[in-house]
C-alpha cells in the first residue's frame, strides 16, 4: 500500500509546473480578459511540445497511456496558474470517450490526431446534467440538430465535438458541418465556455451508453476538481505571502492572530481535498466501485472548500484583493466557474446520494 | 500509489481476522472499564501476547516486540473495528507515559513501570493543566519545593480524568521557581495514595464527571521519581503531548460515526417517512460523507509518510483540530435527525438513543477545548505549517 505520488509523477508536475511558471502571468490573464488570444494559443503550443495532450491516449494510438491521476495533476497546475489550456474536454474527457466506447474506428481515427495536437476535440454535454428549457439537441435520422451550452474546450474550431443525445454519445466532424460556435461571457476569463448551435449535423455513434456518458462525467468532474485544488492552493499561498509583506500598526499583518487562523482554517480545510483530489483520481482507473462516489465527493468539496478559501484569501489581501491591481480575482473567477460545471455541489450530491440506493434518482 | 496490500499485509489481515474469530468470546467479556477486572486483564494479556496490544513495546520490559510497521498497525485497528472488539486497554499510561519512559527514562524506571502499565495493573493519571495555566501551559505554578532526597508538592491541577482509581501520577511540577518558565518544570511520578492528595470530580456540562481537580498539600514525593533531568520536564512532556495529539480526531472514530448515522436514518421514521428519504438530510449527509473520506484519506496520506520515514508535516498538523470538530459536527447532525426526540437526556419511554448523540456533541466540544485548543491547533498550523511568525508579546508583560 502506498499513498503518495512516485518519482515519475513528481518529475511530471514539476515540469508542468516549470512550463506554467514562465508561460504565464498576471498580464498575460489580463490580456487574455480584454479578449486577445494569442496567451492560449501560446500555452496550448506548449502543451503539445510537451506531448501533454496525448497524456489519456492509449499508447498503441500515439498517447502515453497514463491515467486519471496523471491528469489531475496536470490539472492542479492548470489551475494554479489560471492557464487557458485545453484539457479536461479535448485531453481528458475525448481520450476517455474514444478509447472506452465500442467504436474502435472513430477512436483509431482521431486519437492519434488528439495525441499529437494535430486535431482538438470540445465537448458539448451540459444538456445531459442540466438541460433547460431554451437548449438542447435532438437526433433525426442519423443528424444533430439544436443547442448545447457550456461547451468546454470549443472555442478554437475543435475538428471534432463529442455531444449526448437520448442517453447516448455522438461525435461529430466539424468540417463540412453547418456548426456556429460562440463564446459565452462568464465570470471566468481565463479560459471559454462556448454555446454551439448543430444545424443537421451527421452524427457518428460512439456507442457506450449511459454507463460510459457517467464514466466520462466522472473523469471530467475529478480533473475540474483538481483545478480547483490548484486555484485554491495558489490563493491560499498568495495570502500568506501577502501576509508576510503587509505591515499595518508597525507590524506584518500576518503576525496577527485574526489573520494567521484565516490562513490555518484554509490550509486545515485544503489539505485533505488533495488526499480526496488523488484517491478520487486513482479509483477512477484503479478502483471501479468507488470511482462514481469520489468523483462525486471529489468535485463537490473541492467546489465548496474553494468557495470559502476563494473569499478568505481575497479577505487577507484587504482592499487590495478586491482591486484589479494584483488579479487574484482572476481564481476567485475561475472558482466560480469551475464550481458550477459539470454539475453544481448540490446536484453531484444528489448523485452521490442516488448512487448508495439513500435515493431515487 | 498503489492501494492494493502486498501479500505480507494480506496474509496478516487474514491472521487478524482469524484471532478475533477464535476470540471472540473471550473479547465479549472484556468490556474495557478504565479500572479493568480479571476479565480485562486476562483479555490484555492474550492481546499482548499475540501482538495486538503493546505491540511495537520490547520484550524485555513486557511488550510483544515487534518492529514498528504503521501499516500492521492500521490493519489491526480496522480489524477490531469491524469486529466491534475494542483494541486493548487505551489509557493514558499506555498511550502517552509508556512511550515517553521508552524515550526518556531510565532503565530502573523503564523495568519498574512499562510492564505493569501496559498490562493494566498500575492506571496513570496525567497532571498537566492548571486552572491558571492551560494553553499557556508553561506557566504552571504547582510548587516542588527541595527537601532532602524528596519533593513537597503544594498546588492543583485540573482535566485529570481518571484520577479517581488511578494508581499513579505524571504530573508536571515547578521545581525551579526562578528560572525561564520554560526552564523550571520536571516530569514526575507520584503516587496516588501518598498523603497530601486530594481528588474532587469536575462536573461537565455533559452532567458527567469526566475529569477531576487534584488538589496537593504538603504531598512528600522522591526525588528519584523525576524523568528526564530535573528543570526538563518540559521538553519530556512535549514528547507526550505529541502522542496525545495523534490519538484526538481519529478519522476512524468519525467513519464508525457515519455508519451509526445511516443506520439511525434508516431505521427512523417521522410522519411514517424514514428519514433517509429526506432529502434535505441527504445533502447534509453527503457533505459529512465527504469530509469524512477526505480525512480518511489524508490519514493513508500519513500513514504512508510514516511508513517511509518521514514526516507528513500539514497532513498530520491537521488531524486534530478537523477531526474534533467533524465528529462534533457528526453528533450536532444526528442530533438534529432525531428531532425533538434528540433532545431527551435521560430515562423516558421516548428515548431512541440513550442520549448518546448529546453526550458526544457535549463531550466533543470539550475535546475541540482540550488537549490543545482549535485556537493553540491554528496557532501551530499557521506558524509550523505555514511560516507565519508569532504573536508578538505585548512590551509591558510582567509589569504592572
Amino acid at each position: 500500500m502506498e499513498f503518495a505520488l512516485s518519482e515519475e509523477q513528481e518529475l511530471l508536475v514539476d515540469s508542468v509546473s516549470k512550463m506554467l511558471a514562465s508561460a504565464c502571468s498576471v498580464d498575460e490573464l489580463r490580456s487574455q480578459a480584454s479578449g486577445e488570444i494569442t496567451f492560449s494559443d501560446k500555452i496550448n503550443n506548449e502543451f503539445i511540445g510537451m506531448g501533454l495532450n496525448g497524456l489519456l491516449v492509449p499508447e498503441d494510438l500515439g498517447g502515453s497511456g497514463l491515467g486519471i491521476l496523471e491528469a489531475s495533476l496536470i490539472s492542479e497546475q492548470i489551475g494554479k496558474f489560471a492557464a487557458p489550456a485545453i484539457w479536461v474536454g479535448n485531453s481528458v474527457m475525448t481520450p476517455m470517450c474514444l478509447s472506452n466506447g465500442d467504436n474502435k474506428e472513430l477512436a483509431e481515427k482521431w486519437l492519434p490526431k488528439i495525441a499529437d495536437g494535430s486535431s482538438t476535440s470540445g465537448i458539448a454535454i451540459n444538456e445531459f446534467i442540466s438541460k433547460r428549457e431554451d437548449n438542447g439537441l435532438s437526433l433525426d435520422d442519423g443528424k444533430i440538430s439544436g443547442i448545447s451550452i457550456f461547451a468546454i474546450d470549443a472555442e478554437k474550431n475543435p475538428d471534432i465535438i463529442i455531444t449526448v443525445v437520448e442517453d447516448e454519445l455522438y461525435l461529430i466532424e466539424t468540417a463540412n458541418e453547418k456548426i456556429e460556435i460562440s463564446n459565452l461571457p462568464t465570470i471566468d476569463t481565463t479560459r471559454v465556455m462556448s454555446e454551439i448551435v448543430f444545424h443537421s449535423c451527421t452524427a457518428h455513434k460512439v456507442t457506450g451508453g449511459k454507463e460510459l456518458i457517467k464514466k466520462i462525467i466522472d473523469s471530467g468532474r475529478v480533473v475540474l476538481s483538481a483545478d480547483l485544488l490548484g486555484a485554491s492552493q495558489n490563493m491560499l499561498d498568495k495570502a500568506i505571502e501577502y501576509s508576510l509583506e503587509r505591515k499595518q500598526f508597525n507590524r506584518i499583518i500576518g503576525s496577527f492572530q485574526a489573520v494567521k487562523h484565516m490562513c490555518a482554517e484554509m490550509a486545515a480545510d485544503l489539505e485533505p481535498c488533495r488526499s480526496l483530489v488523488w484517491y478520487a483520481s486513482y479509483a477512477q482507473n484503479d478502483i471501479p466501485e468507488e470511482s462514481h462516489l469520489t468523483a462525486c465527493h471529489a468535485k463537490a468539496h473541492l467546489s465548496e472548500v474553494s468557495h470559502d478559501i476563494a473569499r478568505t484569501a481575497t479577505q487577507v489581501h484587504g482592499g487590495m484583493g478586491f482591486t484589479d491591481l494584483l488579479g487574484l480575482h482572476y481564481w476567485f473567477k475561475r472558482i466560480g466557474l469551475t464550481r458550477q460545471i459539470l454539475g453544481g455541489p448540490e446536484i453531484v450530491r444528489k448523485e452521490a446520494a442516488v448512487s448508495q440506493g439513500f435515493l431515487n434518482n | 500509489m498503489d492501494l492494493k496490500p502486498s501479500p505480507e499485509y494480506i496474509e496478516f489481515r487474514k491472521e487478524v481476522k482469524s484471532f478475533l474469530k477464535d476470540n471472540i468470546d473471550m473479547a465479549g467479556k472484556a468490556r474495557n472499564p478504565a479500572r479493568p477486572n480479571k476479565n480485562e486483564l486476562d483479555w490484555q494479556d492474550k492481546l499482548i501476547k499475540n501482538g495486538y496490544a503493546a505491540r511495537t513495546i520490547p520484550k524485555g520490559y513486557g511488550g510483544y516486540g515487534a518492529e514498528p510497521d504503521v501499516l500492521k498497525s492500521r490493519i489491526i485497528a480496522e480489524e477490531f473495528t469491524n469486529a466491534q472488539i475494542p483494541l486493548g486497554m487505551a489509557n493514558q499510561g499506555i498511550s502517552m507515559f509508556v512511550p515517553t519512559l521508552l524515550e526518556l527514562g531510565t532503565e530502573d524506571q523503564k523495568q519498574s513501570w512499562i510492564e505493569k502499565t501496559i498490562k493494566g495493573e498500575v492506571i496513570w493519571c496525567q497532571g498537566y493543566s492548571e486552572p491558571g495555566s492551560g494553553s499557556d501551559l508553561a506557566s504552571l505554578q504547582t510548587k516542588a519545593v527541595d527537601d532532602g532526597d524528596d519533593f513537597i508538592i503544594n498546588g492543583q491541577k485540573i482535566w485529570t480524568s481518571s484520577a479517581q482509581f488511578s494508581d499513579m501520577m505524571f504530573c508536571l511540577v515547578r521545581t525551579e521557581p526562578d528560572a525561564p518558565k520554560h526552564k523550571g518544570i520536571s516530569y514526575i511520578l507520584i503516587d496516588m495514595k501518598t498523603p497530601g492528595i486530594d481528588v474532587r470530580p469536575l462536573m461537565t456540562m455533559t452532567g458527567h464527571a469526566e475529569f477531576n481537580e487534584v488538589f496537593f498539600t504538603d504531598v512528600r514525593v522522591p526525588k528519584s521519581n523525576i524523568v528526564g533531568k530535573r528543570g526538563e520536564g518540559w521538553f519530556v512532556a512535549n514528547a507526550t503531548l505529541t502522542h496525545e495529539r495523534g490519538m484526538l480526531g481519529d478519522p476512524n472514530q468519525a467513519s464508525t460515526r457515519l455508519k451509526e448515522i445511516i443506520d439511525l436514518m434508516e431505521s427512523e421514521t417521522i410522519n411514517g417517512d424514514k428519514l433517509i428519504d429526506n432529502p434535505v438530510h441527504l445533502d447534509r449527509l453527503m457533505r459529512l460523507q465527504a469530509r469524512v473520506m477526505s480525512m480518511s484519506f489524508n490519514s493513508l496520506r500519513s500513514l504512508t509518510a510514516s511508513h517511509k520515514g518521514l514526516d507528513a508535516k500539514m497532513a498530520k498538523l491537521i488531524v486534530k483540530l478537523n477531526g474534533c470538530q467533524l465528529n462534533h459536527d457528526l453528533a450536532g447532525f444526528a442530533i438534529d435527525l432525531l428531532g425533538e426526540l434528540g433532545t431527551i437526556y435521560g430515562k423516558s419511554n421516548h428515548d431512541h438513543d440513550s442520549g448518546r448523540w448529546q453526550w458526544r456533541y457535549m463531550f466533543d466540544l470539550g475535546l475541540i477545548i482540550g488537549g490543545g485548543t482549535a485556537q493553540i491547533q491554528k496557532n501551530i498550523i499557521s506558524e509550523i505549517g505555514l511560516g507565519m511568525p508569532r504573536e508578538p508579546k505585548p512590551m509591558q508583560e510582567g509589569k504592572k
